[in-house]
């Protein structure tokens, strides 16, 4: 397997605010191998961008603060100066970001915005970074490049501009893209034309990709191994199959109901009831505990652990402290 | 691993690049000049601007005598076919005067404003984009330069410089800076929040790249037009200045001291004070008009 592109240890990313500090990503830890799709799956609000922004060094500090490891090819980010993080960021580290429509410059030619990452790490002349610009273009699928570098972003639509925000970000050929919700703001068949693309850039150049969403669907089809976030905390981690087969925290369970199925005829769609908590605001116990339909006294006085289940499946619940197994799927069925 | 992306080096350049097809790139200045020309009044205020521009440029092809010519047997001469716009108490040809005197009041226009646009302009942005201490000097020098009376704070500055056309310019420029310093800060400060300047920050840009190549061409259109409306107030100045003998010195034929010169002699000499006064008049109307038209062009929420 070799060494991880990247390895978050214990990451806490916090926001000082006059309330005191609060933690938007609190003890994280993941690791991406080389060529892997890593998902990164929870509800808006449980600390998924802080996560990448936090990676990518784009967290304003302060009031931000950073703790914890960051190690991209064994160099720890997290403490790594400014001027270092410009080299590895665009060069190394490639970013997608959710919304295309507002990420591209207004007032700039997309061949000029697309170039500005090789003269800044390659120094290259601006007619071999526009010749590269063009060839990028191709290759994520764009029809006459050789035009379109010379329009402004408004002239694209939107399933266009997020084809060049990713030739953009691989541009330098990256060990790692993050893709924060890459699909999100687009319609469906655009989103799954993306998720194509992005795979076979995946499969071509052998980028890692972290690619954060919501939308398990996506994960289903992207990824190899899915870690899923709640409340700025890791609660469990595996490979895909493991995940949707066999989750295990009543957290990915629920969110793996709330997927519509359009073959079942059910007049509600379920959800999980409640709201992510606001940061900082459970003190002690399992975060979840307040919307859990399995929460006992412990989980509410007690903070669970990452423990390990078969393979490399890991869940932060108590149901199964000590290797104890519950099934939650027949629970949930006697439930409802 | 592709053959595409594998490549390290820079790839070869291809021979032949298609010609540009120009109308694919509506590029934003275009569309501008498209909604600018649709204006009818911005037109009118465009070509009084260039009109006067060409008389500045060709001032010496134009006029019909020289401006200092001295000749006292033809004083007070009202208009007529050898002297247009009749001649002044030294008998100097006023056509001339006022024909050079486009030449002054635009070169004070230009570049009192350029100055102004320069200092304030990097005053701002450094404000707005770094914010804290930085911002508060600034803006506080700001405040103090607005709350004295523009005309006010030009006649301190050319009283402690020594009334000259040159100092009259750089009194200027001063009172200006702060309209442009908060106009660039402002506008930074709303440019600095969107999403596409996260994302040239995550393609590895330095801050000073970032304000270079981002930040300022979107800073260009409220630039332009606040410029173009700071033009027309600089002649006023200028012309303010002149008049109060602050700016331009004699023999120089500035309007607003050619209106001085000849302030005792409305009576009996009306055209002397009526063609600087209304040259005045005419380019800042220009200037005006024209500012109002590219205002409308290039603001997009002016659009209907």
């Amino acid at each position: 397997m070799g060494n991880p592109v990247l390895e978050v240890k214990n990451l806490k990313t916090s926001f000082l605010t006059e309330d005191g500090a609060i933690p938007a990503v609190d003890g994280v830890d993941f690791h991406i191998n080389p060529g892997e799709v890593l998902g990164i799956v929870g509800e808006s609000g449980c600390g998924k961008s802080v996560t990448s922004l936090s990676v990518m060094g784009l967290v304003p500090t302060p009031p931000g603060k950073i703790e914890g490891e960051i190690l991209f090819k064994g160099e720890n980010l997290a403490s790594a100066p400014e001027r270092r993080m410009r080299q590895i960021r665009g060069n190394e580290i490639g970013m997608i970001f959710q919304e295309p429509m507002t990420s591209l410059n207004p007032v700039i030619t997309i061949g000029d915005q697309l170039i500005e990452s090789l003269r800044i790490h390659r120094k290259w002349s601006k007619k071999e970074a526009m010749a590269k610009a063009i060839e990028m273009l191709k290759l994520v699928g764009l029809p006459r490049a050789e035009e379109l570098v010379r329009e402004y972003p408004h002239q694209l639509s939107g399933g266009m501009r997020q084809r060049v925000m990713i030739a953009m970000a691989m541009i330098c050929d990256p060990k790692l893209l993050i893709a924060d919700e890459p699909t999100t703001a687009l319609d469906v068949t655009i989103q799954a034309q993306i998720l194509d693309l992005m795979k076979r850039l995946n499969k071509e150049t052998d980028t890692a990709i972290m690619m954060i969403t919501h939308d398990l669907g996506v994960v289903a089809e992207m990824c190899e191994r899915v870690v899923v976030m709640y409340a700025g905390k890791v609660v469990e981690e595996g490979d895909v199959k493991t995940i949707f087969q066999d989750p295990k925290h009543p957290y990915t369970v629920g969110l793996i109901k709330s997927v519509p199925d359009m073959r079942a005829k059910v007049g509600r769609l379920y959800s999980i009831p409640g709201n992510v908590p606001k940061p900082g605001s459970i003190k002690s116990g399992c975060s979840f505990a307040p919307r859990c339909e399995h929460a006992g006294t412990r989980c509410i006085t007690e903070t669970p652990h990452l423990t390990t289940q078969e393979g490399s499946h890991q869940v932060r619940c108590w149901l199964y402290e000590d290797g104890k197994g519950v099934n939650l799927h027949e629970s949930d069925s006697a439930i409802s | 691993m592709s053959e595409q992306l594998a490549k390290s080096t820079p790839p070869v350049v291809p021979q032949h690049v298609p010609a540009p097809v120009e109308d694919k790139a509506i590029s934003p200045w275009k569309e501008a000049w498209r909604s600018f020309k649709k204006n009818k009044i911005a037109l009118v205020g465009l070509s009084i601007v260039s009109f006067f521009i060409l008389i500045a440029i060709f001032a010496d092809l134009l006029a019909p005598y020289h401006y200092k010519d001295v000749n006292l047997s033809d004083k007070h001469i009202a208009p007529s076919a050898e002297h247009w716009f009749g001649t002044d108490e030294f008998g100097r040809d006023i056509l001339s005067r006022v024909i050079h005197g486009a030449r002054i009041s635009l070169w004070v226009g230009f570049f009192s404003v350029a100055g102004s646009v320069i200092v304030g302009s990097v005053l701002g942005i450094v404000a707005g984009y770094y914010g804290k201490w930085v911002d508060g000097i600034i803006s506080r020098i700001f405040d103090i330069l607005l709350a004295f009376p523009s005309i006010l704070l030009a006649i301190a500055v050319v009283s402690v410089l020594g009334p000259s056309l040159k100092n009259a310019l750089i009194a200027i420029a001063i009172i200006n800076v702060p309209t442009f310093g908060r106009l660039l800060r402002s506008r930074v400060l709303s440019v600095k929040e969107e999403e596409y300047i996260t994302a040239a920050r995550a393609v590895g840009m330095s801050d000073t790249r970032i304000l270079i190549h981002h930040i300022l061409p979107n800073s260009l259109a409220p630039i332009i037009v606040q410029g173009t409306l700071a033009i027309a107030t600089a002649i006023i100045e200028a012309a303010a200045l002149g008049f109060l003998g602050m700016g331009a010195q004699p023999p120089t034929p500035e309007w607003g001291k050619m209106l001085a010169d000849s302030k005792d002699f409305i009576i009996q000499a009306p055209w002397t004070v009526l063609f600087p006064g209304l040259a005045i008049m005419l380019t800042v109307l220009g200037f005006n008009l024209m500012g109002d038209g590219l205002r409308d062009a290039l603001d997009p929420r002016m659009k209907s």
